[in-house]
């Protein structure tokens, strides 16, 4: 779905880089509401996010952007709930108001407790204060934590799906959570029963399948596979 | 946790004294949530829920301002029930059974249970339109929300206590300041060229969202509890003198919570019978 031959497909762009897990969430989002976008690709190993170009758009300068003729919108959320009303095509919220509640919070867990103690930064900054075999013991230690939480959170919600029969928004925080903790830390998921239950479902739908990181327009050659 | 002896000193200075000692706190803080007279919002309020709001907070956890500022700012009166985390109450069978992940604030309404601010933000937004907390138009609602991501995601999450805590475990005591100060910097160094071609008198213009409802407890707590220099952050210090004028924000304050009255009463009187 990135970067289709039609028309429409330059009206939406991506600002994305492969590995990034807030990206991945958009990149779901989009497929499942079956959106054609351009795929701008933000190296951020080499700082490209840090070009005065890129600064234009996010003055942050993270990833995810997605522009939208000429509105420009940051933050994987932010994006999320823009796209959710303009694009109402496969709702990303149930209509019951405690559902929905129960898909910010698991969204929060993964967006606030987990991915935010595991980014770059915090990564350098243990390996140079402890030691860099530091790094996966804490990463581990708080991705463990999120999962437990997330466990309690939705054994009494989960269907197919962590809310249900249908995907919701906490589907796709969930999935790229999922995929850098199996992929990138190789977190033994035992405990975790519904969520490795869920990972499989993720790993069978198409339009999860399409946002995987080794998938993508930028993802290098020896990880595509 | 203990509480931290460092801020006691909001509960001795004399002119909160009378506002700090009402014989009915909740009353106090409901008479204060209907006067709009300087509300920054113009909309007239709808008539109340049904069913009483119930919250359970602590007045130190700046998750729970977020949460008591809005509901304030919505006109919703609520039953404030505390949750000592410092005792571990959010350990308890009966809180335990509103959440299983121990973490305030909760917000009960009628049969609806909320965890989590954002969540429970949004909740209100979606049930409770009243004093919109997110803007009609598309790019404001958008950098409304990125503004309080950035708070909720990469700001409070990383100087939480139990990660303090962590920090000075792995590394040393006088690393937590330090990695508290470096991670609210840079968050607020984000936020000031984000919201600055947008704000005015609050983050996004004239008028007060989300993104404000986020920043106000934050720059509080960033200020009172880690030392923050805000004359680096100009545009974070306008919106925050912003806020502190309003009543609503003044009735959320830790200090004017019915568990945090009833701590300076009972250190007042351990006090006296010394």
């Amino acid at each position: 779905m990135a970067s289709g031959g039609v028309e429409e497909a330059t009206k939406l762009k991506l600002y994305s880089y492969w590995r990034s897990s807030c990206a991945h969430r958009v990149r779901i989002a989009m497929n499942l509401k079956g959106l054609h976008y351009e795929y701008k690709a933000v190296n951020l190993l080499k700082g490209e996010q840090f070009s005065t170009e890129f600064l234009k758009l996010n003055p942050i300068g993270y990833v995810p952007v997605l522009v939208d003729e000429d509105i420009v919108v940051s933050d994987s959320f932010a994006i999320l709930m823009y796209l959710e009303e303009k694009y109402p095509q496969q709702p990303l919220l149930p209509r019951d108001l405690q559902r929905r509640a129960i898909n910010y919070q698991a969204a929060n867990i993964v967006s606030s407790s987990i991915q935010p103690l595991q980014n770059q930064n915090v990564l350098k900054y243990i390996a140079e204060k402890v030691n860099p075999d530091e790094n996966l013991v804490w990463v581990r230690y708080h991705i463990g934590k999120g999962f437990e939480a997330l466990e309690k959170l939705l054994k009494d919600y989960a269907g197919k799906y962590a809310t249900g029969d249908e995907v919701y928004l906490a589907d796709l925080f969930l999935a790229p959570q999922l995929c850098a903790s199996i992929k990138s830390f190789s977190l033994d998921m035992t405990p975790y029963p519904l969520l490795s239950r869920l990972n499989e479902a993720y790993n069978e739908h198409p339009a999860f399948q399409a946002a995987m990181p080794e998938k993508q327009p930028d993802t290098p050659v020896e990880v595509r596979g | 946790m203990v509480v931290p002896v460092l801020n006691i000193h909001l509960f001795i200075h004399p002119l909160r004294t009378a506002a700090l000692l009402p014989s009915d706190h909740r009353q106090y803080q409901k008479t204060v949530v209907m006067s709009s007279a300087e509300s920054p919002r113009q909309e007239s309020s709808m008539p109340p829920p049904a069913s009483k709001i119930v919250l359970y907070s602590f007045w130190q956890s700046s998750c729970s301002w977020r949460v008591r500022f809005a509901l304030n700012l919505k006109g919703l009166p609520y039953e404030y029930k505390s949750v000592n985390l410092a005792k571990g109450e959010q350990f308890s069978p009966e809180f335990e059974k509103l959440n299983p992940l121990h973490l305030i604030p909760v917000l009960v309404d009628g049969d609806v249970v909320v965890s989590d601010s954002l969540a429970i933000l949004m909740y209100l937004e979606e049930k409770y339109p009243q004093n919109a907390l997110l803007p009609a138009d598309q790019r404001l609602k958008a950098l409304n929300i990125q503004a309080a991501s950035v708070v909720n995601s990469s700001i409070q999450p990383l100087h939480m206590l139990s990660i303090l805590k962590l920090i000075e475990e792995k590394i040393g005591p006088a690393e937590r300041l330090s990695w508290a100060q470096y991670n609210i910097e840079k968050g607020f160094d984000a936020l000031e060229k984000l919201l600055k071609d947008s704000a005015a008198k609050y983050a996004t213009g004239e008028e007060l969202y989300m993104a404000d409802v986020f920043l106000a407890p934050q720059i509080a707590v960033a200020t009172g509890r880690f030392d923050i220099d805000m004359s680096k952050f100009p545009t974070l210090s306008k919106i925050f003198e912003s806020c502190k004028a309003l009543p609503e924000f003044q009735a959320s304050l830790p200090e004017r919570q019915p568990d945090a009255i009833n701590l300076l009463r009972s250190r007042f009187l351990e006090h006296i019978y010394e």
